[in-house]
């Protein structure tokens, strides 16, 4: 026999199965989990909640188990205080509790979040996993991409992801790449090029070289990339665009002398103030300092790039060259324009094509430069006559988020992540290679945070997730107002900074139901002279010189649909004694200390947040101002004045003081007596 | 015997010699004079947002005994785990400054940034600086801030927004006002928030938000105050992230 006897073997077999035994509690007790509860264990003692939290605590493996998501964690293992709120103020991991957030974590789990292998029971693996095919934890600075995962709206809690997927769609990322969100809503870019049909009408071929060689060199906030082009191909490019350039009969300019002497040049600056041009387009100042919006092109340098003609054509009416611009055709006269233009032709840069010089093109060369704009894709953003425009140009990202790294080509010295792979494609895409297409990007560090952000939250777990968790984004309208009136908002281009029924910009007030707030009078005289009703604002309505016939349709049109169901705007306006007044005037002066943000008496009030109610009586209706006091938020959601809960009598007084505020009719009528 | 070993030493001490010139390099020399502090010039008490770099580089100065400016001096920094400093040392520039850019670590908080020096005597001279992480809630309550208080809490104005801080005839308090918001309870700041400054005795000219923001928004609101005041909120317990 093996062991001599059989009580030796029996004694033998004992201690190896004793042995056996071990082995289960023993790896349990050299493991990092267990040290940690350990720790925290020690951590609590000295504590005055020391019971409470002792008594919570639970030993051993935890793991939150939720099929639905394919979610299996075993986080709160070493994080066992994630729900004690009481240790907020512990410093040391994984001690601390988890921050505040909107959602429960038992029912999201860790790795929805935080990525990293939630099934792991060693920090290294959990956190840091470098194996192929699994996903280490995502760095703090792109956290918000999970959030991604789910939210297609853009709520204000995850500011990164929203300015990152913005940034998608304004620096034209997704006209070459496709990016579906995991609503299956494709992102369709926000920036406009322009078609190039006719670019010969618009400006030189030394301007094209320039600019092609370096846009943000004409300007700064250009969002067409650097194709760091040499010499010859942006000489055979530029070639090529004049070449396949056709003329527009309406860039032909409106005859009349541009004039450039001192006083012309001061008179047309004060035509670009007067008609708040600087609410859409920005002009180095004095200082290089950037002044204005940045929803139409910088126009610091625009004498040096527009052709004469063709710009007094453009502001003349800029639907004649781009039927679909955001740019709204002022009524301007023929003195106006010229004006105008003349101040904007005399900004130049001599130093921006100091060095260009271009000999004749030859066929040669524009046959050269039709084959580059085809293989650059320059048709892509740009319709150009004779190419079509390719699609599939780039990469799908769709599923950029989950690309796996054995997929990924990494640059040497660089960290073996994919949030630093796709940081360093967006920086410098073409250290990856110099013969690769994608441009180079002129972005802030925090933009580029903001853009892997947001390519980060692309995964294949997002497309799995139930239907349920989905937050859709905001559908877009496509309202479209009918008749005359219709045309003439069009023309006007009303939709590039207000919003009606869903559709259009935020720069100025949401019209939905504007036909309820004001008086006819006030309308019609504010289309024919727009006056600011809040002197803090820089962004203003601009005078578009419209007749008086125009002015009265878009007022009655405004009047008659854009209304609320709500109240009748016509509901007669309470009975005005002088104590009600006064009544008002004590509740808006000490109850709700109105004054703290709206004027009402230049002489004494300074507030400055919310609008001047010096003549609010001749402008609302007296129903809007007691609907709006009762509650702000119903009829415009989001505004900023706080909703005081003022009661009915309340409402009414201050509505009746503030119906007696008119203005200049007010005043001169005190004169008369 | 003797010869051999005397030619052997000249031999190493040549060699020795020979091989120390290149490494004689303009870094080796150490300051012109002996550093005696470290000065802030800009960037502490920035606030930012877990895991992202700081808007602002921090700039710092190493002087002498007499507060003149020393050039060449070797700095490096540390903090909490999880701060990343770029570069993490160097050596002062000749007006005795020297530029880094910080991104703050993952959990929400303070962090100290301590950049270190060797003074006389190789005695370790130190300057801390306090620069705040936010979290998601503080995050929140930051862009709250920003849309509903700041106009009439900040005294300071910016190109896009006018301060409306000296047209009140209260005193609106600037977040970042620890002496005296600090001496506020959670219940009464969430309570101001909510019911306006009357529920405290205090003027009409803070209206009521509780029908306006979300009770979390307020939480966050508040939370936010608590994380920017200086000095710190609840100084007694610890108020820096650490391992």
């Amino acid at each position: 026999m093996l062991f001599g006897d059989s009580a030796r073997a029996f004694g033998t077999l004992g201690v190896v199965l004793l042995l056996l035994l071990a082995i289960v509690p023993a790896r349990d007790f050299f493991s990092e989990w267990y040290r940690y509860q350990k720790g925290y264990l020690r951590l609590i003692r000295g504590r005055d909640d020391a019971i409470t939290l002792q008594r919570r605590f639970e030993g051993g493996i935890h793991q939150t188990w939720i099929p639905e998501l394919g979610v299996v964690d075993r986080c709160g293992s070493c994080h066992v205080a994630l729900k004690e709120a009481s240790l907020r103020n512990v410093g040391i991991q994984p001690f601390r509790p988890h921050p505040p957030i909107p959602h429960s974590l038992d029912e999201m789990g860790c790795v929805m979040c935080h990525r990293g292998q939630g099934a792991a029971t060693t920090v290294e693996e959990a956190h840091r996993s470098a194996k192929e095919s699994e996903d280490p934890m995502v760095p703090a600075r792109y956290l918000e991409s999970s959030c991604g995962q789910c939210h297609m709206d853009k709520p204000t809690g995850i500011p990164r992801l929203n300015a990152g997927r913005t940034l998608l769609t304004r620096y034209g990322c997704v006209h070459c790449h496709s990016i579906v969100l995991p609503d299956g809503v494709k992102l369709a870019p926000t920036d406009d090029p322009p078609s190039l049909q006719h670019v010969a009408d618009k400006t030189t071929r030394e301007w094209i070289f320039a600019w092609i060689k370096n846009p943000q060199a004409y300007s700064g906030t250009a969002t067409m990339p650097n194709f760091q082009l040499k010499d010859e191909d942006a000489r055979d490019i530029s070639a090529f665009l004049i070449a396949q350039s056709t003329m527009l009969a309406s860039s032909a300019a409106p005859a009349s002398a541009a004039a450039s002497d001192a006083a012309a040049l001061q008179a047309g600056a004060s035509m670009y103030g007067e008609s708040f041009c600087a609410s859409c387009h920005a002009i180095q100042n004095a200082a290089g300092l950037l002044v204005g919006g940045n929803v139409g092109p910088e126009l610091t340098r625009i004498g040096t790039k527009a052709k004469p003609d063709w710009l007094r054509a453009w502001i003349g009416n800029p639907k004649g060259y781009d039927p679909e611009t955001l740019m709204p055709h002022y009524r301007f006269d023929d003195k106006q324009l010229t004006l105008i233009a003349g101040f904007l032709e005399n900004k130049t840069d001599s130093d921006f094509m100091a060095n260009v010089k271009l000999d004749q093109a030859t066929p040669r060369q524009v046959a050269h430069g039709k084959l580059l704009v085809t293989e650059m894709g320059c048709a892509v953003c740009h319709e150009i006559n004779g190419i079509h425009r390719p699609d599939n140009f780039a990469p799908d990202l769709t599923a950029v988020g989950s690309r796996p790294l054995a997929k990924i080509v990494f640059l040497p010295e660089m960290p073996r992540t994919l949030a630093a792979y796709v940081e360093a494609k967006i920086k410098e895409p073409r250290s990856f290679g110099s013969a690769l297409k994608m441009p180079q990007f002129n972005l802030a560090t925090g933009q580029v945070d903001n853009l892997v952000t947001a390519l980060l939250a692309q995964t294949d777990r997002a497309r799995t997730l139930p239907a349920r968790l989905r937050v859709a984004g905001h559908a877009s309208s496509n309202y479209e107002p009918a008749g005359a009136a219709g045309r003439l908002m069009r023309d006007l281009n009303c939709f590039s900074c207000h919003s009606i029924n869903g559709r259009g910009g935020d720069m100025a007030p949401d019209l939905t139901w504007e036909g309820s707030a004001v008086q006819r009078d006030w309308l019609l005289k504010f289309f024919k002279n727009p006056n600011t009703l809040r002197p803090t604002l820089i962004r203003r309505m601009p005078k578009f010189n419209v007749t008086d016939q125009e002015a009265g349709m878009l007022t009655d049109y405004i009047l008659a649909v854009y209304q609320t169901p709500a109240f009748d705007r016509d509901s007669p306006q309470p009975a005005s004694d002088a104590s009600q007044i006064e009544k008002g005037r004590q509740l808006f002066y000490s109850k709700y200390a109105c004054q703290a943000c709206h004027i009402v008496d230049p002489q004494k009030d300074k507030g400055y947040i919310g609008p001047t109610l010096t003549e609010v009586g001749s402008r609302l209706t007296a129903a809007w101002i007691f609907q709006w006091l009762k509650g702000p938020q119903t009829l415009r959601p989001g505004t900023l004045e706080p909703d005081q809960q003022i009661s009915d009598s309340d409402a009414t007084s201050l509505t009746t003081f503030l119906m007696a505020q008119k203005g200049h009719a007010k005043t001169q009528e005190a004169k008369h007596k | 015997m003797r010869p051999a070993l005397v030619t052997v030493a000249a031999l190493a001490l040549m060699l020795s010699f020979a091989c120390q010139r290149p490494a004689v390099q303009p870094v080796a020399k150490g300051p012109a004079t002996v550093p005696a502090a470290i000065v802030e010039v800009s960037g502490g008490k920035q606030v930012s947002t877990i895991g992202t770099p700081l808007d602002q580089p921090l700039v710092i100065q190493v002087n002498d005994a007499q507060g003149a400016a020393v050039a060449g001096a070797s700095v490096r920094f540390h903090s909490a785990p999880g701060v990343i400093f770029q570069p993490a040392s160097g050596i002062t520039g000749s007006d005795g400054q020297f530029t880094f850019a910080v991104a703050l670590g993952g959990m929400a908080g303070r962090y100290q940034i301590v950049a270190t020096t060797t003074g006389a005597s190789g005695k370790a001279i130190e300057l801390r600086m306090d620069e705040l992480a936010l979290g998601f809630e503080q995050n929140q309550g930051r862009q709250l801030s920003d849309l509903y208080c700041t106009r009439c809490h900040d005294p300071e104005s910016t190109a896009e927004r006018v301060s409306n801080h000296d047209n009140l005839t209260a005193q609106a308090h600037a977040f970042s006002d620890g002496a005296f918001l600090n001496k506020m309870s959670d219940a009464d700041l969430m309570a101001i928030i909510q019911h306006g400054g009357p529920a405290l005795g205090k003027s009409a000219e803070m209206p009521p938000y509780g029908r306006t923001l979300s009770k979390s928004g307020i939480q966050a609101l508040a939370a936010y105050i608590r994380a920017v005041a200086d000095p710190p909120h609840q100084p007694g317990e610890a108020v820096y992230a650490q391992r």
